[in-house]
């Protein structure tokens, strides 16, 4: 008899995957796979989809237990070592906060609908890729709670991020967003999320995040992130065979799935104008501008290299991303001159950037910061400089699709509030931007359920009628929000510095005691 | 026509670490025309044509048994297609 043969990487792969599949006999196939059908998505062939990972359970055990293994390793030497003391300063925990209450969140919504793709997508290729991304996403959610939790033992903030997902303003935005995904169906979500998401955007998201981290003296941030980003090449590539897939597999499938892209090419890009600021004004130590990163990621990667790919099935570049090529040189000062100005009602603070800080903004966006943002910030350093600190009385109006508050202006025009609107069933709808109205006019059924958090503030759903009503019901703690300067959160970390260097001039314990 | 004429790049992020040194390693070793930049806690490997990782050229300087799946645990992100990935190598390009 001969020696039993190892099998290669694409028979394994087979066999694993597909070879544990069976033909159903009891129900027909749309019994058992109701979900695939309504969107107009024509499969022919569910045996095309590829998985070029070619990853079978007990490989994606194997390596995803060896990842928490140095994940947690680094968590560990962390808490041994008061790693807490290595932050470059503590402002930078604000881009960690922001992270934990509207990205965390969205990690476990992946979790739960990856999930539902695992049990409800036709073909064994698929439904075991998304089985592996959905316990990637679970585990995304919980090393990063874990990972965050060890700043929670010295700093304010860390307490509320879930109850405050579902309710605070700015949060609306990236639940919102994800709420929009999940509650399409399995097609859509798949270039939402897996295509659009994770393969189009989320360099932008992650890889500055975790640079700097990295930049900020945050290494259980940076291991984390990295561990997690790991799992996302795997992401980025179910996103691309999915579209790929659905290009494939029918013609008429392509225009349907131009106007998902179109759709949430948009959408994500308004999620990130959140990630523009952290990158321009939340991270103390500088990574790359928000222009260089999309220039980088977006325009060089994706309009460079992707769409050209996608042009043979006759996709083209979203609509509306003129838009956003244009707003790069506006968009975080935008962004953060709104936040700095309602961080009263944030769970993060804000502050006057530093000299050194405006300078490196005044060399990243020579066209606009000084003639357009450093007056703003002249103004506001005036205020601080007189005892005070400038923050706007009354709530912001919001768009009815990205929630965000209407802070853009003008394509081409930096100095005039964009505004559009819509009238549907007798009621007008107003509308950051060309992109966000265009969604909007597709689906206004959708999109006039939007739970809008000022709207809901005037309707009295929100705790109550004063700002600190409702900054109880965000469950917001004295020190969790306001400005930078004077605050806990810097006392803590001077109390923390202080107390080591103290340590330091001690005499060493000696070893073995 | 075997000679690409494409100027799109490909590109992977590796994470920097001790191990995927080797990596890097072989990556240039094995991809002429690559560029590599450095970058807070990964480098960025950046090609016009294509990237390939061979098993062979990793283990060489890794000295041991390196599984092409392994690359799972040094891959950052990348942008490009993944065209092969099998026991001997993995091959980043676009399709189109
Ligand atoms: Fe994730
Ligand atoms: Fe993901
Ligand atoms: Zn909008």
């Amino acid at each position: 008899m001969a020696a039993p043969r190892k099998l290669s990487m694409k028979q394994r792969y087979a066999a694993l995957t597909r070879d544990l599949d069976w033909d159903l006999s009891y129900v027909d196939e749309d019994t058992a796979y109701p979900y695939t059908s309504f969107e107009g998505i024509k499969i022919h062939d569910w045996s095309k989809w590829e998985d070029p990972f070619r990853l079978t359970i007990d490989a994606y055990m194997k390596y995803q237990a060896e990842k928490d293994k140095r994940l947690y390793a680094v968590l560990d030497s962390f808490a041994q070592g008061q790693g807490h003391l290595q932050l470059t300063d503590p402002s930078y925990l604000n881009a960690m906060k922001l992270f934990l209450q509207g990205v965390t969140p969205l990690e476990y919504q992946a979790h739960r609908n990856f999930a539902y793709l695992a049990r409800f997508l036709n073909g064994p290729g698929p439904r075991f890729a998304a089985l592996c991304q959905s316990q990637d996403e679970l585990r995304h959610a919980q090393t990063e709670i874990h990972t965050l939790s060890n700043y929670n033992k010295y700093y304010q903030g860390f307490h509320s991020w879930n109850h405050q997902h579902d309710r605070v303003w700015y949060l609306s935005v990236p639940k919102s967003y994800f709420d929009d995904a999940v509650t399409a169906g399995p097609f859509e979500f798949l270039i939402a999320i897996g295509f659009s998401f994770e393969y189009l955007l989320t360099n932008l998201l992650f890889v500055p995040f975790m640079s700097g981290a990295s930049f900020n003296g945050d290494l259980p941030t940076m291991t984390f992130g990295f561990s997690a980003q790991s799992d996302e090449s795997r992401h980025m590539t179910l996103g691309l065979e999915a579209i790929k897939f659905m290009l494939e597999q029918d013609p008429d499938n392509v225009p349907i799935v131009q106007a998902w892209i179109d759709k949430w090419f948009w959408r994500g890009y308004r999620l990130l104008a959140l990630v523009s600021q952290m990158l321009d004004y939340m991270l103390p130590r500088k990574v790359m501008s928000w222009k260089e990163a999309f220039e980088l990621y977006f325009e060089e990667q994706m309009l460079g290299g992707l769409f050209p790919d996608l042009a043979y099935y006759g996709i083209t570049p979203p609509r509306h991303v003129e838009h956003a090529i244009a707003e790069k040189e506006v968009l975080s000062h935008q962004v953060y001159w709104t936040l700095y100005q309602f961080s009263f009602a944030a769970g993060f603070t804000t502050t006057v950037p530093s000299e050194d800080a405006q300078k490196w903004l005044a060399e990243q966006y020579p066209q606009t910061f000084e003639k357009l943002y450093k007056p703003l910030w002249d103004k506001a350093s005036a205020v601080v400089d007189n005892g005070g600190r400038y923050f706007y009385q009354g709530l912001p109006q919001l768009c009815q699709v990205c929630q965000v508050p209407m802070l853009f202006t003008e394509p081409g025009d930096p100095t005039t509030i964009c505004q559009r609107h819509t009238e549907f069933e007798g009621e007008r709808y107003d509308f950051c931007s060309d992109g966000c109205q265009w969604i909007f006019e597709r689906e206004p059924e959708k999109y006039v359920q939007a739970w809008l958090p000022v709207h809901q503030i005037y309707q009295g759903n929100c705790g109550g009628p004063t700002v600190p009503d409702v900054l109880a019901w965000y469950k917001l703690q004295p020190g969790d929000n306001g400005e930078i300067a004077g605050n806990v959160e810097q006392t803590a970390w001077e109390a923390w510095h202080a107390t080591s260097s103290a340590e330091e001039q001690a005499p060493a314990p000696v070893a073995g005691n | 026509m075997t000679q690409s004429t494409r100027a799109r790049q490909v590109g992977v992020d590796i994470q920097e670490t001790e191990e995927n040194r080797a990596v890097v390693e072989a990556i240039e070793a094995d991809n002429a025309d690559c560029a590599v930049r450095h970058m807070p806690g990964l480098v960025r490997i950046t090609s016009p044509t294509r990237i390939v990782v061979n098993r062979e050229s990793v283990e060489q300087r890794l000295g041991r048994e390196w599984e092409t799946h392994e690359f799972q645990l040094a891959i950052v992100s990348y942008f490009g297609h993944i065209a092969e990935w099998d026991d001997d190598q993995i091959l980043i390009q676009w399709d189109h």
